[in-house]
């Protein structure tokens, strides 16, 4: 019997994201960070604009842990990592499983500023040599990393500026053809400071208010984190959970409560910051993978 | 109509009144943004390639295409002559569009024409086709730098490798989707 060759030529990438899973348990270890596992299988995710979960029943598969995640920073709990499935339903291309792998951490009295050292302290674990090689480069991996602005990154790459494409509801779309190509080329990039509208849990900049304490990590032209300073204000956050329900039910989406547990329990959120990391992509990056597929065991079209 | 969750490589699409073939597909998602579907068009018509994206909420017609069993007739100054067997209606196709296929073209050979608003846009050969050897030279034994195999050129003036035993005057069978020899036909 020859097997499933499909399945048996991924073993090395198989183990070296076994490899990549453990020592980023003791990179958040170390750093005396607790690591949790929360349901899976939830009432009802945030709204999200263009994230719609996979119904289980009357509940849904969650999108992402991070609703419990901030219930349990709220209730003290000061450092917290969560390595775990989430599900965005019709999301399948090669970057995209429907089914993926989330790795989140959560830190309270910090702000997204702490993050980005975070990912620079972690990528450097994970790669001690201190470089990263892909196809026709090397990534230098030494901090401090590249941090631009959206609004700079748009003026240097795009083929118009940011408040343009927002006019024009081209932001996505200028984003992805024009822009992500040309970040984390030469060492990582930290696109950050996202218009206020684009960030639907996050804080708002004090000095800036139509902008917001955001970023998204890309390394060679790939996103591969999302990561905010919290918003922790039950009050604003409710208005933008009811404005953003309202544009899903325009869409013609189905009607979503508001995840209330949550938002009655923000209040007593301090201070902090979360972040979230496509650990595939993650392996596609340190293992050379083309492609999502190369780096799961099954893809859903092999199931 | 077909709508962004259709798209994928292989699909059919009638863009700015021309069939048009997705080569290449992706799907991508910036940050918590849109969903934009990237796709790599070929014209079916012209051959030019080109990206394209879209979004959520954009609809498509599929191209209607058709393919019709014809004949191959001959070939005369407009181009290739072909035939349909029901009808008896006649089409040209212009050398362009037949590119490398017409040198596997036969006298009478029953090819599909791969029809768009009353006009052939493309052809599918039968996968094999049988071609007499016109010109090969003797292999000369323990010439290994050819690595076992010599060129030789059929009839209509395809060049392809062959066996070193394939003689001039045999016929041999190739493959149309790849131009690669198959076999030795016994007459």
């Amino acid at each position: 019997m020859a097997g499933n060759w499909q399945l048996a030529k991924r073993r090395p990438a198989l183990e070296a994201r076994a490899r990549i899973v453990q020592t980023i348990r003791a990179f958040f270890m170390e750093q005396d960070f607790l690591e949790v596992e929360t349901p899976q299988r939830i009432p009802v995710n945030a709204p999200e604009l263009h994230i719609d979960a996979v119904r289980s029943g009357s509940w849904s598969l969650h999108t992402s842990p991070e609703l419990c995640m901030k219930r349990l920073l709220a209730a003290g709990y000061p450092r917290l990592f969560q390595i775990c499935r989430v599900w965005r339903d019709a999301e399948r291309g090669r970057r995209h499983l429907p089914e993926f792998t989330m790795l989140e951490w959560y830190r309270a009295d910090a702000d997204y500023l702490d993050l980005m050292n975070d990912c620079e302290a972690l990528l450097q674990a994970l790669l001690p040599s201190g470089s990263l090689p892909v196809r026709d480069a090397t990534i230098a991996l030494a901090a401090p990393w590249q941090r631009l602005t959206v609004a700079d990154a748009f003026s240097a790459y795009a083929s118009l500026p940011l408040a343009q494409a927002l006019a024009a509801d081209r932001f996505d779309e200028v984003l992805s053809n024009e822009v992500e190509p040309r970040l984390g080329r030469e060492r990582p990039t930290f696109l950050y400071d996202y218009p206020a509208g684009l960030a639907a849990l996050a804080r708002r900049k004090a000095n800036q208010t139509d902008l917001a304490e955001r970023f998204e990590l890309y390394i060679a032209g790939v996103e591969i984190a999302n990561a905010f300073s919290e918003l922790t204000d039950p009050d604003e956050q409710r208005q933008r959970f009811s404005a953003d329900e309202a544009s899903r039910r325009q869409q013609g989406k189905e009607p979503l409560p508001l995840p209330e547990k949550f938002l009655s329990e923000l209040a007593n959120l301090p201070p902090s910051a979360g972040i979230a990391l496509g650990l595939d992509r993650l392996v596609m990056l340190l293992t050379g993978a083309a492609s999502i597929d190369a780096v799961v065991a099954f893809t859903p079209e092999e199931l | 109509m077909y709508s962004c969750s259709d798209l994928k490589k292989g699909l059919k699409l009638l863009i700015d009144g021309e069939p048009h073939i997705i080569a290449g597909f992706d799907f991508a998602k910036p940050g918590k943004g849109q969903a934009i579907y990237k796709c790599k068009l070929r014209n079916m018509i012209t051959g030019s390639l080109f990206d394209r994206s879209y979004r959520s909420g954009d609809s498509f017609e599929p191209a209607q295409l058709e393919d019709v069993r014809m004949q191959y007739l001959y070939q005369d100054e407009a181009g290739y002559v072909f035939m349909d067997n029901k009808t008896f209606e006649q089409i040209h196709l212009s050398e362009e569009t037949l590119g490398d296929d017409k040198l596997f073209l036969r006298d009478n050979m029953e090819v599909e024409i791969l029809m768009f608003n009353g006009r052939g846009i493309g052809v599918t050969l039968p996968n094999f086709v049988n071609l007499r050897v016109e010109r090969s030279d003797p292999w000369v034994k323990g010439d290994t730098a050819a690595g076992n195999s010599k060129p030789a050129t059929v009839e209509g003036g395809y060049t392809l490798s062959v066996p070193p035993f394939v003689e001039e005057g045999d016929i041999i069978q190739i493959d149309t989707r790849s131009g690669e020899y198959v076999t030795r036909v016994k007459e």
